[in-house]
């Protein structure tokens, strides 16, 4: 076999999957089994390069040469295997549940939500595997414009408003990437991803290579960053699926996959440290952390409660990011799957609440818990993953977080993840207390409830059964990944 | 180089000019006769200016004396790779605006004028192949005029009222920039005494402190100004935009657009030279800071309108900046960008331009409001209008990303960085005039139910826009091919070879 073969495949089985989706639009049961024959072939690509990964090897391919010092090319490293394995597994039962979600709503123009989706996807897995800046930001740019119809999908005057908002904070942060890339090349020459980076060689001033980081800070804006998050609250209004694809498959994934590659191989750890970078990052994620926390308090909305909660939990990798030590590095980079096998368990479960009640209130769900006990108690567990309390994954990478703040002698970044579990406690517990353990407030009131279809069920328990398994065995394959991906980027070795 | 090959120049002139003559006269003896034998001439071109782009690929160049005799007596046409370019690209686009047009131009053009349209739609094209071809000054005027003429003409030809008046407002600030060019050309004269481009070039630098070639550059500039409408010298384009035919638009937009500004940048560079206009008469910040205006301030009167045709009008002059921001910028990078865009401008603004024109001629609609829920009915319309849109904007891996994304790098190497933050926030500014319509055509409620599903335009109309759509695709992703032809003729404006 052709070596690189892989990755192209997995780039092309969505694109190829998107064109039948159209041509096969009319009818929904073929078109729905294309959907989910692309998502499970893509799982079986993916894995099959796990072995090669976790044995400390790359597989790469260049495709076309596109710019200079930047062709479009593909190169699959442990750091890129892990979102791989996360946005190819995560669509699968993503897939699965939209059939259930977008069929029991009645959802008008399905063909196009699917044909977006596996667009999307391919572009997620662009940017895991992607080799040089310039791919990286083709592949975001594409999954900036292809999500935007996804967002507005019910095309009311709201959803439209938010999908501007969406947009021009994307473009906007993609903008700063071109800048940021172009720079980049001008300095040095070359857009390639090194482990340890390259931009230490290039000779610049600290203050230009400064604002270089600020402009990539700015294009992963998709990290949701505190005082860039609102276009993430705004997109709300999109099907409960693309809450879950954005905020668990693939967009705030990049955003943070993006801060993770470019500090360790454009930018590498030591000069991130010499450069006062860590202490920024730092900043700018506690800042996060604290504040998204509080907002996600005063949120009735249910789905907009999860969204600031993502926000703050986005900015726990980059706090990890910040420590530029391998504890931290690790629990950053271990964040990314285990937080999104959890949040998407729990978007699932405000989506089986929207379809088997119809309500987004939490203040409406009270006692919804005796008409659907699986969806409840799902809920309960993702929270509690959220949290951080055992036997859930959310726990690994906290404690590698903690170990990291220790290390560095940080004792406010310490603080800062203490404070934050606390918060993370008080606005899910409310959640959890007015699902299960709150009576109705009239006997009447939970007539029409009933649980959510089978096919939506089956993700949600598949993910938090996931969550639990990462709990007991998390070096299966995400430990071992985030290992030999802090070893490339460090090379010399961290603290 | 090869014989035949080397004829082939006057032939890509005198053909079509012969050609026309055939059409108008069968036309008058049968009307179907004209349409195909424009086509024929058209793709004939095209064919041509392929060959010779072949053969000037690796650096050769053709010199064609007329009549045999040598400059500065006769005339001389000369094929490079700039021009070859340019001519492949414009002819590219005037065949499939022609092709656009067999059903296209029924929507403006009574039967009655079917022969003269498409007659003088021919001496348009051949009027823009002589102003690329020729290697002389007071012959690139001629064509000028040519093509000029025929286009005023066009733009008034059509069944709408407003399109006599803007076809003459067209002409009056037309004839005004033909004065400063003529006007400069004859100071050339007087202060060199020849009118072929190379030996200008050669005895020009002797002159260079002269008021008289200050004045005839300066001329020369205002009137390529007004014709390219290079803001804000750009009045006469939007009404003529969007008051003129649907396929004459098109062609305005794509080939007569591009020729002009192809004529300013080898007026500027093959015969001015580069270091005239960066140390004996330094303008090129002057044309960076007027292009960073023109960009920003189309975008903006763009996003403004509510006239479709109107809207992409405004978008030219702001697209047209992106091409003089390489001439303000100056370097390899930011010429090779320009010269790209040359072509990826021409590519996206032809395909909106065309589906713009097939919505006019399935609805009747020429507000964006109007569009509401078109997607549903023309949804392979719509979707190219998205992809060359796209383009139109920047994102990756359009072609007109590839373009801006040179124009961005020239300038950050030159260490223009306001320049650089400026053009990307124009590409902002396109996404938005360019989301307003997206917006509409996919996610506004159908408005009149009456009109039903299916409106579809015809093949002949339907072919063109999906090549064009799919080139501004591919043209991105195989950008390694344009650039082979692009990168050389901007080492050659620059005076490298």
């Amino acid at each position: 076999m052709i070596p690189g073969i892989l990755p192209l495949l997995a780039i092309t089985i969505p694109l190829a999957a998107a064109g039948l989706i159209i041509a096969t639009g009319r009818h929904m049961n073929l078109r729905d089994s294309v959907t989910l024959g692309a998502a499970a072939s893509m799982v079986m690509v993916v894995l099959a390069m796990l072995p090669e990964i976790l044995a400390g090897g790359r597989i790469g391919i260049t495709l076309v040469p596109l710019l200079p010092g930047g062709d479009l090319a593909l190169r699959v490293d442990a750091l890129g295997m892990i979102f791989g394995l996360v946005a190819s597994i995560l669509w699968l039962l993503n897939s699965l549940y939209s059939i259930g979600y977008m069929r029991a709503l009645k959802e008008h123009d399905q063909t196009r939500f699917y044909f977006c989706f596996a667009i999307a996807i391919a572009a997620a897995i662009g940017i895991a595997f992607s080799a040089n800046l310039v791919t990286l930001y083709v592949f975001y740019e594409v999954l900036t414009l292809i999500t935007y119809p996804l967002v507005v999908h019910v095309g009311t005057p709201e959803a439209m408003q938010a999908g501007r908002k969406y947009l021009a904070y994307l473009l906007g942060g993609g903008i700063c990437l071109l800048a940021a890339t172009i720079l980049t090349y001008t300095l040095t020459g070359t857009t390639e991803f090194i482990p340890g980076g390259f931009l230490a060689g290039a000779g610049a001033a600290a203050l230009s290579l400064q604002v270089i980081f600020l402009l990539y800070l700015g294009g992963f804006v998709k990290a949701a960053w505190m005082p860039f998050h609102a276009w993430l609250p705004a997109a709300m209004v999109a099907p409960t699926p693309v809450s879950a694809f954005l905020h668990a498959v693939a967009v705030v994934t990049a955003g943070v996959f993006g801060v993770v590659r470019v500090a360790g191989w454009v930018y590498g750890v030591d000069l991130m440290a010499d450069l006062g970078l860590g202490v920024l990052l730092a900043v700018i994620a506690s800042f996060t952390i604290i504040t998204a926390s509080l907002f996600a308090l005063a949120q009735d909305n249910l789905k907009r409660r999860l969204a600031y909660s993502t926000v703050a939990q986005l900015s726990y990798i980059l706090l990890g990011v910040s420590m530029l030590s391998t504890a931290g590095l690790t629990g950053a980079v271990i964040h990314i799957p285990f937080h999104a096998f959890q949040k998407i368990a729990l978007f699932f479960c405000a989506g089986a609440v929207i379809v088997g009640a119809g309500r987004e209130n939490i203040s409406d769900m009270k006692g919804i818990g005796r008409k659907m006990p699986v969806t409840a108690v799902m809920c309960a567990a993702a929270a509690a993953g959220i949290c951080g309390l055992p036997p859930f994954c959310g726990l690994v990478s906290k404690v590698y977080l903690s170990i990291g703040a220790v290390q560095a002698g940080e004792l406010a970044l310490l603080g800062v993840i203490i404070v934050s579990a606390v918060l993370n406690v008080a606005y899910f517990f409310p959640i959890i207390h007015t699902m299960i353990i709150a009576r109705p407030s009239d006997d009447r009131a939970l007539d029409t409830v009933t649980e959510a279809p089978l096919i939506m069920l089956v993700p949600i328990i598949l993910a938090v059964t996931a969550s639990v398994a990462f709990f007991f065995f998390p070096a299966v394959p995400f430990l071992d990944l985030a290992e030999i991906a802090i070893a490339d980027m460090s090379g010399a070795g961290l603290p | 180089m090869n014989a035949v090959i080397s004829q082939l120049p006057p032939l890509l002139i005198v053909v079509p000019i012969l050609g026309a003559l055939l059409a108008l006269l069968l036309g008058k003896w049968k009307r179907s006769f004209a349409y195909p034998i424009t086509l024929a001439m058209i793709g004939f071109q095209f064919a041509v200016s392929l060959v010779l782009m072949e053969s000037v690929m690796d650096g050769e160049v053709i010199h064609y004396y007329l009549g045999g005799w040598p400059p500065p007596l006769g005339i001389e046409l000369v094929i490079d790779s700039f021009n070859s370019f340019v001519l492949v690209v414009i002819l590219a686009l005037a065949l499939l605006t022609a092709v656009w047009a067999r059903e296209g131009a029924d929507l403006d053009i009574v039967p009655e004028k079917r022969v003269s349209f498409f007659v003088v739609f021919q001496l348009l094209v051949t009027g823009l192949c002589g102003m690329a071809v020729t290697g002389d000054l007071f012959n690139l005027y001629v064509f000028l005029e040519i093509s000029s003429i025929a286009a005023y003409t066009l733009v008034a030809a059509g069944r709408n009222p407003r399109s006599l008046i803007a076809g003459f407002n067209y002409l009056i600030l037309g004839s005004i920039a033909a004065g400063f060019i003529v006007l400069g050309i004859g100071y050339l004269y007087i202060a060199t005494g020849t009118l072929n481009m190379g030996e200008l070039a050669v005895m020009l630098p002797a002159h260079y402190g002269q008021a008289t070639v200050y004045a005839a550059f300066l001329f020369m500039m205002i009137g390529f100004s007004i014709k390219v409408a290079f803001f804000p010298l750009h009045l006469w384009l939007p009404d003529a935009y969007t008051e003129a035919p649907a396929a004459v638009t098109i062609l305005i937009a794509t080939a007569t657009s591009k020729v002009t500004a192809y004529a300013m940048l080898r007026v500027i560079f093959s015969v001015f030279t580069l270091q005239y206009v960066t140390e004996s008469f330094p303008v090129t910040e002057l044309v960076l800071i007027i292009a960073a205006v023109a960009i920003i301030a189309g975008a903006v009167l763009a996003i403004a309108q509510d006239n479709l045709k109107r809207m992409l009008a405004y978008s030219s002059i702001s697209q047209m900046g992106y091409i003089m921001f390489a001439l303000g910028v100056a370097n390899q990078a930011a010429l090779a960008g320009g010269i790209l865009h040359i072509m990826a401008h021409a590519v996206m603004k032809g395909c909106l331009f065309m589906v713009a024109g097939m919505i006019i001629y399935r609805t009747g609609f020429t507000a964006i409001r109007q569009l509401s829920g078109l997607s549903r009915r023309m949804p392979v319309a719509c979707a190219a209008f998205a992809l060359a849109g796209a383009s139109m904007i920047g994102i990756p891996p359009t072609i007109g990303f590839m373009s801006k994304y040179y124009l961005v790098l020239g300038a950050v190497v030159a260490g223009e960085y306001l320049a650089a933050a400026v053009l990307l926030a124009g590409s902002l500014l396109a996404a938005v005039y360019i989301w307003k319509v997206i917006e509409v055509m996919y996610f506004g409620d159908v408005h009149d139910e009456d009109l039903g599903g299916g409106l579809e335009a015809p093949v002949s109309m339907m072919v063109p826009v999906i090549i064009l759509a799919a080139s501004c695709l591919l043209l991105g992703i195989f950008v390694e091919l344009p650039l082979e032809v692009v990168g050389p003729a901007a080492a050659m404006l620059l005076g490298g070879d």
